[in-house]
């Protein structure tokens, strides 16, 4: 088995771990990890194409990068609102001065 | 594209321009500023994409910064992303004017205008990429503004399905782009042009077509992947559900489109395209009846756009008739153009009139919505147009878009569909009599809350955009011809005639 086909066979694996967990898991937190799980996978497949050929190809790189900053955003964006949930449902008390 | 002499770079304007919107908006601090900007430069690229169709280019190639196809981002139009382009212009310039009023008193404004202007630049973006991984940055552009939108409206009820809605999307953006990977390492490039010259019927392209189809059906919300879509349109503010059902679907529906005719087309097999078909059909039916059942008015309407996506489905059985696109490809492709054109007019109208009701009456629950057709004639009025056009009665855009799809599926000598489409039309008819029906029932008894103190010039402004955009439905349905000569003209994947 050569080095990049187990890379990609990882990362398969990690994504449908990833993919269990989002549907699985009950708790917003837990299905963020497992979401965060699942783009990490993506990102092995990806790299380990990088190293398909016999040089190292600089794209796959490029899009690993982008979707790290789309996925950082993304989270955010989930925790935000969950955030704003939790704030609904028990309002923060306010710390005396 | 040339203009008085000056070679106009439409492709790049069309995403550079909602993108410099987005900036403007977001550094003005004043309202009527805000909408002023957002309102000429809505109007602006309205004037651009008419000027593209009307120029004899049959399509347009950008490659941006000018590096070549395998290492740099291509830009790509031809007659069906013109025709979406059109129609993404138009509502956007209606949609503009009509947020203007929604949001003219409220702290809402600050945050909608930059947001709103970026899921216009991820729309336009998706609608001319010619490169799988840019797809990507489109769909998560539109994804992500498209959550924030949606939880702009601030109730619990929002929050929950934006949430619901952001999971979903990302989850649909993963399984994309692990298709996308693994098309990558089979055929070392992103560019759909290239994809499409290599692209064999394989394992590994099974599997990519797998993956982009499930990520791309969650974001299209097909049955059984509809769960999110309900509860995000139905408790978003009215200019974003408009959007959200007329628009947002569309991109994800298109991108599909672009993968299954043209990139993956040798990997397609007939009873893949069936699935999604038969799909599509119980998709028409839950959503008709799912909309029968719901009490709030906005609710109905978002249950409508989910039976309205299953026609859009019945694409690909017709599309594949004996695995072969030669035969009605074509028809099949300007049928559902068509089909996505008029639904996407009426179902704007129909939200933003949901919007309008909503506001005048400070609810929407259907079952209180008597004596309405007194109180808010012009946006029921709407409600109706609309409602023809989604059951497909002449004259109007959704009749014109039943009429070729039935037309396609007698010609293919695939009959039961043609049940479909008309059991699916007997049903809406049922919904949207049903609203009518308590509107006009006893006209002095509607319930208006105490504390809606909505001056009166700001929702006739609201509802004369419902109604413009009611208005061009029907006008669709008069003029048929233009839409089906722009894909006639320019697709790639288009050679013999449509119109017979």
């Amino acid at each position: 088995m050569t080095q990049d086909l187990l890379y990609s066979i990882t990362g398969i694996v990690l994504f449908g771990i990833g993919l269990f967990g989002v549907i699985a898991a009950a708790h917003i937190i837990r299905k963020l990890i497992a979401l965060n799980t699942m783009g990490i996978g993506v990102f092995m497949v990806l790299l380990a194409a990088a190293r398909h050929g016999v040089v190292t190809d600089p794209v796959p790189h490029a899009m690993v990068l982008t979707g790290i900053v789309v996925a950082v955003a993304g989270t955010a964006l989930c925790l935000w609102l969950a955030l704003q949930l939790q704030l609904l449902d028990s309002p923060v008390p306010e710390e005396p001065p | 594209m040339m203009i008085l002499g000056i070679t106009l770079p439409v492709l790049p304007l069309l995403v550079g321009l909602p993108l410099l919107a987005a900036i403007a908006v977001l550094l003005i601090s004043s309202h009527r500023w805000r909408t002023s900007i957002s309102t000429v430069i809505a109007g602006l690229q309205l004037l651009i994409v008419i000027l593209a169709i009307q120029t004899t280019e049959a399509s347009y190639h950008y490659t941006l910064g000018g590096w070549g196809a395998p290492l740099g981002i291509g830009l790509a139009a031809d007659g069906l992303s013109l025709a979406l382009l059109l129609i993404t212009a138009v509502l956007v310039l209606m949609i503009s004017l009509y947020s203007a009023w929604y949001f003219s008193d409220s702290s809402k404004a600050t945050r909608f205008w930059p947001i709103w202007w970026l899921l216009v630049a991820g729309l336009n973006t998706a609608f001319i990429a010619a490169d799988a991984f840019n797809i990507y940055v489109a769909l998560e552009m539109i994804g992500l503004s498209a959550v924030a939108l949606v939880a702009l409206a601030g109730t619990r009820m929002a929050l929950v399905a934006a949430l619901r809605y952001a999971l979903a999307g990302l989850l649909g953006s993963l399984c994309y782009l692990l298709g996308v990977a693994l098309l990558y390492r089979a055929y070392g490039t992103l560019d759909l042009a290239q994809l499409s010259a290599q692209m064999q019927a394989d394992p590994l392209s099974w599997a990519a077509l797998s993956l982009i189809s499930v990520g791309l059906l969650l974001k299209t919300a097909l049955l059984p992947l509809h769960f999110w879509l309900p509860p995000a349109h139905a408790s978003a503010p009215a200019p974003v559900s408009a959007a959200l059902s007329a628009l947002v679907v569309k991109a994800s529906f298109f991108l599909l489109v672009r993968f299954w005719l043209e990139v993956f087309d040798p990997a397609v097999t007939v009873t893949a395209a069936n699935f999604l078909g038969v799909l599509g059909a119980i998709a028409i039916f839950y959503g008709c009846i799912g909309a029968c059942r719901a009490q709030r008015l906005k609710l109905l309407v978002a249950y409508s756009t989910v039976a309205q996506l299953g026609y859009l489905f019945l694409l690909f059985p017709l599309a594949f008739t004996n695995s072969s696109l030669e035969m009605f490809g074509d028809a099949a492709v300007a049928a559902v153009t068509y089909f996505i054109i008029a639904h996407a007019l009426a179902k704007a109208a129909m939200f933003l009139a949901a919007g309008n009701i909503l506001v005048s009456c400070g609810h929407d629950e259907i079952n209180n919505l008597n004596g309405l057709a007194r109180h808010q004639p012009l946006a029921l009025f709407t409600f109706a147009i609309a409602g023809v056009s989604l059951i497909g009665l002449p004259p109007s855009g959704g009749f014109i878009a039943k009429w070729l799809l039935l037309n396609v599926a007698i010609d293919s000598g695939q009959w039961w569909w043609v049940i479909v489409v008309l059991a699916g039309g007997l049903l809406t008819a049922i919904y949207i009599a049903r609203v009518l029906n308590v509107a006009f029932s006893q006209m002095d008894s509607l319930n208006i809350s105490e504390e809606m103190t909505v001056t009166r010039s700001r929702t006739i402004g609201m509802a004369a955009c419902g109604l413009t955009l009611a208005i061009l439905t029907i006008l669709l349905g008069f003029n048929a011809e233009w839409i089906l000569v722009l894909l006639n003209g320019s697709s790639p994947i288009t050679d013999a005639g449509v119109v017979r």
